[in-house]
């Protein structure tokens, strides 16, 4: 491990991403609300080949009863990928990652909801992916963000997600899959990041890999800016139903 | 202790006195409480060790079986990290399947253990692409009074550095009865901890007892090891509704290297 850690760095200008983009660049965004007419909020949010959509049912009785809390209503979240969305077909079901992706979603969108308004009541967010290409969590989140947006429900602003990678040693935005099994120098460190849209406050962190502590804050900066172009995107999503 | 809920004025009290930089027993907010590691809890296990850490104790065991490598890492041997939240150690836990916090326990132990370095998977090969060793590592908290997650990952590592390699009889299977002379391969110099920073109010703090935890607003775990003269963060997750703020996390990351070398410090001396 210490030889790894001795390797030569690569020049930050010189360092070439596998599918081209530049450090900061975000995959190709698309965002879409109102894609099932069934559900009270839902839309889709694809990050290049990373596709999440996600419905809201909801504010609904809350069963079985003695879940309900007349304070408040609650948010419930479930994450899962389709087994055909991954090379190796995924067992349905939920198994522990996506048992843990749930609540960590759960824990990023309900700083911005109020949900006294409604006791006893649920707000079912269904996330499910199609076609996965890393970064599944993220496009999950700014997919279900918009799901309540377009529900209706009363909410302080928006929650916008994207993962910061590191490369060796160098801080790319939005990792794809080839980039995330990188094995040169340091390896790839995956960083996921949610935010309250136009804050300092995360609500989402998580990490796997390989990081210096004095490298964290130049991570957030870096998905600050990124979550900046997110948050555009999903307001054109929505003012585009609106508009309808 | 019931299994109540800490109070809102025991809360009240938390809060105000984590402000003032006070806790019940007189710790300051980063100081860790005693801790203990003993090993061989079992002599069943390949490798077994016990973590208390004040009066919050886990043990963990590891084993090893020969399994088959993933199709998409051929020339590795794997880890799992399992284990529950027994009722035994707590009249908060319940029987059953394992709830998400048990859940979610077991894989922030698995992910600073693996990107930490001190496993080096591609040593656990036995027949290229056909046979390799699978570690197993089996947490059981025995009493929850705070902290469980860092008292885990200690008691992990612990069981790993004692870890003894199975002999295999000669059409390769394993043989409990033959005595093991192989240490399990590890980087001994990557000693890798979490460190879990809880947030209350406008305070952080580490090492939270039980009633502490309880009042707590928002919990975020860095999984951290150091190579040479380098620090890195091999994990992160942050836990429950409360958003950290950027300057909180630039707190955490600037004191965060101290507090790995103090509990360091502390757990050197059983290694």
């Amino acid at each position: 491990m210490k030889k790894i850690s001795k390797m030569p760095t690569k020049e930050k200008e010189t360092f070439k991403r596998p599918d081209g983009r530049k450090l900061a660049e975000i995959r190709k965004m698309y965002a879409k609300v109102g894609i099932i007419p069934n559900a009270d909020g839902s839309a889709i949010f694809a990050f290049g080949d990373t596709v999440a959509i996600a419905a809201v049912y909801g504010p609904r009785q809350l069963h079985p009863q003695h879940m309900q809390d007349p304070a408040t209503g609650i948010l419930r979240v479930n994450y899962d990928l389709l087994s055909f969305s991954v090379y190796e077909r995924k067992k349905p079901g939920p198994n522990r990652r996506s048992q843990e992706i749930s609540k960590v979603t759960e824990w990023a969108l309900s700083p911005v909801l109020d949900l006294k308004e409604f006791p006893n009541t649920v707000i079912d967010v269904q996330v499910y992916i199609l076609q996965a290409d890393a970064g599944t969590r993220t496009a999950g989140i700014n997919a279900a963000s918009l799901a309540l947006a377009h529900a209706g429900i009363p909410m302080r602003s928006l929650v916008c997600s994207v993962s910061v990678g590191k490369l060796d040693k160098n801080l790319v935005v939005d990792l794809n899959k080839e980039e995330e099994d990188y094995e040169e120098g340091e390896g790839a460190t995956d960083f996921p990041v949610a935010k309250i849209a136009n804050t300092e406050k995360y609500t989402l962190l998580q990490l796997d890999g390989k990081i210096q502590p004095e490298t964290v804050k130049k991570v957030l900066d870096l998905a600050d800016k990124a979550c900046d172009e997110i948050y555009e995107v999903q307001k054109k999503a929505l003012k585009e139903v609106v508009e309808q | 202790m019931s299994s109540m809920d800490c109070s809102n004025i025991t809360k009240e009290t938390i809060k105000r006195m984590f402000a003032e930089g006070k806790r019940f027993d007189s710790r300051g907010l980063f100081d860790f409480r005693p801790i203990e590691v003993s090993f061989n809890v079992s002599n069943k296990a390949e490798g077994s060790a016990r973590v208390k850490i004040g009066k919050t104790e886990v043990v963990a065991g590891v084993k090893m079986e020969i399994g088959e490598p993933y199709p998409d890492s051929l020339d590795k041997g794997n880890l799992t990290v399992s284990g529950d939240l027994l009722p035994l150690a707590s009249p908060r836990f319940e029987a059953g399947p394992p709830k998400f916090n048990a859940v979610e326990l077991l894989r922030l132990v698995d992910r600073v253990i693996r990107h930490s370095g001190i496993l080096d998977f591609k040593k656990l090969v036995i027949t290229p692409g056909e046979k390799v060793w699978t570690v197993i590592i089996d947490i059981y908290p025995i009493n929850d009074d705070g902290n469980i997650i860092d008292a885990a990952s200690i008691a992990a590592v612990a069981a790993l550095k004692k870890t003894m390699v199975p002999a295999l009889d000669e059409n390769g299977r394993i043989d409990y009865h033959k005595e093991s002379k192989t240490p399990l391969q590890i980087e001994k110099d990557i000693l890798p901890v979490t460190l879990t920073f809880f947030k209350l109010g406008d305070s952080l703090a580490l090492d939270l007892a039980r009633e502490e935890e309880e009042a707590c607003d928002a919990r975020v775990v860095f999984g951290i090891s150091k190579l040479g003269d380098e620090y890195f963060i091999n994990s992160c997750q942050k836990g429950e509704e409360v958003p950290l703020t950027k300057k909180e996390i630039d707190q955490i990351m600037g004191i965060i290297s101290e507090k790995f070398e103090k509990l360091n410090e502390k757990l050197k001396k059983f290694f």
